[in-house]
């Protein structure tokens, strides 16, 4: 449905976006993960229209970004990063205007669909200003919507707002990501994880990563940590990683005199715990407590973005 | 071209939602009727010369304030990037803000016949002719004084900036015409033609030429078409 081919954006002598290349299909949602400065945004705005590419090729539908802008554009709702609106309008006079200019004919019944989905029920004709940041989002997400797109961008919806809010909006994605395809950008993991079926990765300007969530996991968890909380004299410990192969100690830090906890790491394909038991057992050591830690999300995302960004 | 409208139609609300736009039309009937009153007894003629003389001049102020937000606070605030993504064309864009501005122009010109109405009570023989040539007049100058005010608010995000720009643009064609003297003999005809008051005295005065209108024209499109393009490269951004 939109497929971006050796995309590139320079920003003066600064890249943005680096020969990027991926394809979103049809009834899709898609999370673009990546820290800020990424090149999210600048990649979100090429796909709307609003930056042209330095070069590199942007396709929705088989039309072509160079020359079918306007056509793309009808078929795009766009949420804009801080969600830009004119706020001394009211709320209906607001959608009244982007309804205008989509030129959309049913716009007394379509407006209470939208204004119902959104729950802007009794803010209709309050001056945008007066709104709070959460109704002020939804705001946005009905200007996206009013001419039911069937490719909705979110950058960054959920940026600003409370925990609450937050919930509500998600609720509004899941919903509407029901009949569309979804584009949405984040940098916050959870947010992601918890509406899209699949994640592309960014790091400065290139893509890292590109799988479901679980592919995700499984690819980067070929190693596994362990946890250990045992009583054991601390100048011995570190025979564990002498006596078994392929075990290595992360670190080793002091609960109290005698306590000390011990991080280990292993290969996932070969499980080591019962040999570590059975030495610690052989020493006479006392084990308190051992325990796996699983590679969430949130580690792939450390690992590829922040060593990625030092290597 | 139904889309423009929408964006002027958009801007002309917000002119009239604020104060801003009432205080320059008051501002701009107190100073045109003082200027136009105080000599009206004295030269003792039926005619709106003096305020034809005085508009242009009060447009080099008004005019920058109230085109200088069209585009630099849909830049500042980042409403660009809504109005750019949503499917309008940026010559629309241009088109619609420029009508708008047009129309807040024409407002404050229909407010002047109040002039009218005064001269036509006190003195005998008016000369309609002249006068309506002069408003014609006006309104081209406005509408080219508009579309400098709106390339000046293309190229910035700061309306200050605007602002001061578009102001020097107009002060230059305001003020060519005083350096006709200075200027060598040969010289002299290609200045007259870039003063803008040469072509507006023209017209002001009852004759409405081809050539002046042609110049008036060729100006508005050659400041929207610039506009336009540095709306286009956004891009640098």
């Amino acid at each position: 449905m939109i497929s971006l081919q050796n995309l590139t954006k320079d920003y003066g002598s600064v890249r943005a976006v680096d020969h990027i290349n991926f394809e979103i299909n049809e009834g899709e949602i898609l999370g673009f993960l990546g820290p800020n400065g990424a090149g999210k945004t600048t990649t979100l705005r090429m796909i709307t229209c609003f930056l042209s590419p330095t070069s590199g090729n942007i396709e929705v539908e088989n039309m072509n970004i160079k020359d079918k802008q306007i056509e793309i554009k009808r078929l795009i709702g766009y949420l804009p990063e801080h969600n830009p609106l004119y706020i001394d309008m009211t709320v209906f006079d607001y959608l009244k205007f982007i309804a205008d200019i989509r030129e959309i004919s049913n716009f007394s019944s379509r407006i209470k669909e939208v204004i119902k989905q959104c729950g802007l029920n009794g803010v209709v004709h309050k001056p945008i200003n007066t709104l709070s940041k959460g109704y002020k989002q939804r705001v946005g997400f009905a200007q996206a919507i009013l001419h039911d797109p069937k490719i909705l961008i979110l950058d960054e919806p959920t940026s600003g707002l409370d925990p609450n809010q937050i919930v509500e909006i998600r609720e509004l994605i899941k919903e509407l990501g029901k009949e569309k395809t979804l584009i949405i950008s984040s940098h916050i993991l959870q947010e992601v994880q918890a509406v899209c079926d699949r994640i592309v990765i960014i790091n400065e300007g290139k893509i890292v990563a590109d799988g479901s969530t679980e592919e995700l996991q499984s690819a980067f968890q070929n190693k596994t940590k362990l946890i250990l909380e045992l009583i054991a004299p601390e100048n011995k410990i570190l025979e564990i990683s002498d006596n078994i192969k392929e075990v290595s100690i992360l670190s080793i830090s002091p609960l109290d005199e005698t306590t000390f906890k011990v991080e280990i790491e292993f290969d996932s394909t070969n499980d080591k715990r019962a040999e570590i038991f059975n030495f610690i057992k052989s020493k006479e050591w006392v084990l308190l407590e051992m325990r796996r830690e699983n590679i969430s999300l949130e580690a792939v995302f450390r690992n590829l973005t922040i060593e990625g960004g030092e290597r | 071209m139904n889309l423009a409208i929408t964006i002027t139609k958009k801007e002309i609300k917000s002119y009239f939602n604020a104060p801003a736009a009432y205080i320059v039309l008051v501002i701009f009937l107190l100073l045109s009727g003082w200027f136009f009153a105080s000599p009206l007894f004295i030269n003792n003629q039926a005619n709106l010369r003096t305020l034809f003389g005085i508009i242009p001049l009060l447009y080099l102020f008004f005019i920058p304030a109230i085109t200088m937000g069209l585009l630099s606070r849909e830049k500042n605030t980042g409403t660009m990037e809504l109005l750019a993504t949503l499917p309008i064309k940026d010559s629309q864009i241009i088109m619609g803000k420029f009508w708008a501005s047009v129309s807040l122009i024409g407002v404050g010109l229909l407010l002047t016949l109040v002039h009218y109405i005064t001269i036509m009570l006190l003195g005998t023989n008016v000369d309609f002719g002249a006068i309506f040539c002069g408003y014609i007049g006006l309104l081209f100058l406005g509408a080219v004084y508009s579309s400098i005010g709106i390339f000046a608010s293309s190229i910035t995000s700061n309306q200050v900036v605007s602002l001061i720009i578009s102001f020097f643009i107009i002060f230059f064609f305001f003020i060519i015409k005083f350096f006709l003297f200075f200027v060598p003999d040969f010289m002299v005809g290609i200045f007259q033609f870039i003063s803008i008051d040469y072509h507006f005295s023209n017209i002001a005065r009852g004759v409405i030429d081809t050539r002046n209108i042609i110049y008036f024209v060729s100006l508005v499109v050659l400041f929207l078409k610039l506009a336009q393009t540095s709306l286009e490269n956004r891009n640098w951004k």
